[in-house]
């Protein structure tokens, strides 16, 4: 019971002074979690990053209900969610009550006509710069063109286009698998038996495979 | 039945929301902007503009205000727990069944598939704010700072990683002495 509520205290001060979404928290929590409370060795909290990092949903809850149960089991997953969204709920609650009566306050509404332009401009740079960091190149741009046009133009549920991508994105992955087993057992037929078997760089991109 | 609404609506979210806050404004905007009407797009982009200043997560700040708006108090906190149902579930599955390393690469290389049409996804949630409504002095004829506000915006962000909240707080400032 100490140790769940020690987990809902560390991530409540997690939730309640990040600014900057989930990525930005990914420090203060291993900070936290690895160096001050040694819950999780180093290695081991960045190999389930990277696994709760592909799951759907809130980055941050996932993050606190892997370092919870990993920690103090259930009771604890339940302990850390807690914290890492009580504070957020607490200062939402508060400023939508008081919001409601700002709105209309003419001076309210000057610098809100400002931001909001900002606020458009703000989701447009991150979607740009994870194309960067995708590496899309001309030939694989058709995937977030063809994504924007369908949710943008023929208003199509971005629900669809979500499920049609993971599709593909399975079929990529998987091609990307069988073509590395048969590479490897290639070297093995081959050069005998001192062949790295861990991953190598320069395996052949498949673009054709993508959706 | 609103509750019930919001309970179909957030776990659908919760569910399909793969990369992170951005990727699922596109989900939330197209459920809660333009499906059930709870917002406006003004709203929208105000609520979108709180969570950049407030600590936590951007999609808990938003099934929070969507469920306060629509269902009071009781429909926040069933919003915001209905958001993390799916991440409750799979979390737990993951580390019950699937924690091998050999599944991980193929993980990855999924993720990696994914993020060309999540980053579709981003682009077109900022297209669908790209209106009248948030954009109140467009048209031929007028100063059009609203687009000025966003171009510089835009610059400043993408080509010089400037902090979204300064960005913000300029962008009100120039707003109050402005409009």
């Amino acid at each position: 019971m100490k140790k769940a509520f020690e987990l809902f205290w560390s991530f409540f001060k997690i939730g309640a002074f990040t600014l900057g979404g989930g990525y930005a928290m990914l420090s203060m929590v291993e900070k936290a979690v690895v160096d001050q409370k040694k819950w999780i060795p180093n290695d081991e909290f960045w190999d389930m990053i990277a696994v709760v990092q592909s799951l759907p949903g809130v980055f941050a809850v996932n993050t606190a209900l892997y370092v919870g149960h990993r920690v103090a089991g259930v009771k604890g997953a339940f302990a850390a969610m807690l914290g890492a969204i009580v504070p957020s709920i607490t200062i939402i609650l508060l400023l939508a009550t008081v919001f409601h009566e700002f709105r209309d306050n003419p001076v309210v509404e000057r610098v809100f006509k400002g931001i909001r332009p900002c606020v458009v401009a703000l989701i447009l740079a991150p979607s740009l710069r994870m194309i960067k960091s995708a590496k899309v190149t001309w030939k694989t741009a058709i995937i977030p063109i063809a994504t924007v046009f369908l949710i943008w133009w023929c208003k199509i549920s971005p629900a669809y286009v979500i499920l049609t991508a993971i599709a593909g994105s399975i079929i990529y992955a998987l091609i990307i698998r069988r073509r590395e087993t048969a590479r490897l057992r290639d070297c093995e037929t081959t050069s005998g038996p001192e062949v790295p078997k861990s991953r190598s760089p320069e395996v052949p991109q498949n673009k054709e495979a993508k959706p | 039945m609103i509750y019930l609404q919001l309970l179909w609506v957030f776990v659908k979210i919760g569910v399909l929301g793969f990369g992170g806050g951005y990727a699922m404004l596109s989900l939330i905007q197209h459920e809660v902007v333009d499906n059930y009407g709870w917002m406006t797009t003004t709203e929208f982009a105000d609520m979108v503009a709180i969570s950049q200043m407030t600590p936590g997560p951007i999609s808990i700040n938003l099934a929070t205000y969507v469920g306060y708006t629509t269902a009071g108090i009781g429909g926040s906190l069933l919003a915001s727990f209905a958001l993390c149902l799916p991440s409750i579930i799979m979390v737990y599955l993951i580390l019950r069944l699937f924690m091998k390393k050999k599944n991980n690469a193929f993980m990855t290389n999924t993720l990696k598939g994914l993020k060309p049409a999540i980053a579709g996804l981003i682009f077109a949630a900022g297209l669908a704010m790209m209106n009248m409504q948030n954009f109140v002095d467009f048209g031929l004829g007028q100063y059009n700072i609203s687009v000025i506000i966003c171009v510089l915006t835009f610059v400043a962000s993408f080509f010089f990683k400037a902090n979204p909240i300064l960005l913000i707080v300029i962008s009100g400032i120039i707003g109050f002495f402005v409009y």
